[in-house]
């Protein structure tokens, strides 16, 4: 079999049946809402929401706080365990033992 | 009025999506002419094009504008295929004892009598695409580009971002990659 020869005729039909160039219905319209899908938002709007949710936490944070601290019955009476005093008291350690030596 | 080309761009630019769309109804033919030389099913066909436009948007700031918008986009058409082509190299598995009757008929018409097997044959078209599809990315590239599209090498090298002497390389590479695969074809065939 002569392959160049072969070979020259197949490149000839490839040239003979050119590939055709339609287009599927309304192809620029699909591509037009994809494009419209992902157009970037702009980063002010982003910063604008991102706050605004942060804005929203804080605030349910902030009343799940006081609320806490409004209806716990043991607000308001510190005793010896309680762990802020002794922080407090860690802290004043030495503000303490001054005043004792004076 | 019609807007021109370059209204049509400076308007995307300035963020308006809409004025894409003219410039992608006037130059999907062409976009999907050339997908068409690439893949065989109207589902990737579609999905090259598609990937094309979607790429020619959010890369439409590095238009310039010296050279044709359609020659740009060409270029990215041509990318997008070769890209394509590398991606999907399953088919280049297939054996040629699976010709098809007329396929098969035409080969042996071309064995018996070399001008009595016409070119413009359905069964010949199948054959080349079987035969291109069994090329390498590269080969498959440059033997569509220089041989059946006509293209001259520096035109290549401006398509693919090749080098003209890579284009050379690549193109003597390939016509003797085609040689092997019909040298194949006819042991298979005919021993």
């Amino acid at each position: 079999m002569n392959l160049a020869e072969l070979q020259k005729k197949l490149i000839a039909a490839a040239r003979a049946h050119a590939p055709g160039d339609q287009v599927p219905y309304a192809f620029e319209k699909r591509v037009t809402a994809l494009l419209a899908a992902r157009v970037a938002p702009d980063p002010a709007g982003l910063w604008v929401r991102g706050l605004w949710r942060a804005a929203v936490s804080c605030v349910a944070v902030t009343l799940l706080l006081g609320a806490w601290t409004v209806f716990n019955p043991a607000a308001g009476t510190a005793t010896p365990d309680d762990l802020s005093q002794n922080f407090e008291n860690a802290l004043l350690a030495s503000v303490d033992q001054n005043d004792q030596a004076q | 009025m019609e807007r021109t080309e370059a209204e049509l761009i400076a308007a995307v630019l300035k963020g308006d999506a809409a004025s894409f769309e003219p410039l992608v109804q006037k130059y999907s033919p062409r976009v999907f002419a050339t997908a068409r030389r690439y893949a065989r099913r109207e589902s990737e066909i579609e999905d090259i094009a598609q990937e094309v436009w979607l790429k020619a948007f959010s890369k439409l700031q590095s238009f310039r504008g010296e050279a044709p918008f359609e020659h740009w986009l060409m270029r990215m058409t041509v990318r997008t295929c070769y890209d394509f082509l590398r991606g999907h190299q399953r088919n280049r598995e297939s054996a040629f004892s699976e010709l098809s009757e007329p396929e098969t008929d035409w080969l042996e018409r071309f064995v018996a009598d070399p001008g009595s097997a016409a070119e413009d044959a359905n069964a010949a078209k199948l054959l080349v695409s079987r035969v291109l599809e069994k090329l390498s990315p590269p080969a498959r590239l440059v033997i569509t580009l220089l041989e059946i599209e006509d293209r001259s090498v520096k035109e290549i090298a401006g398509l693919t971002g090749w080098s003209v002497a890579l284009v050379k390389v690549r193109a003597f590479r390939a016509r003797g990659e085609m040689r092997k695969i019909l040298g194949k074809m006819a042991k298979d065939k005919y021993l």
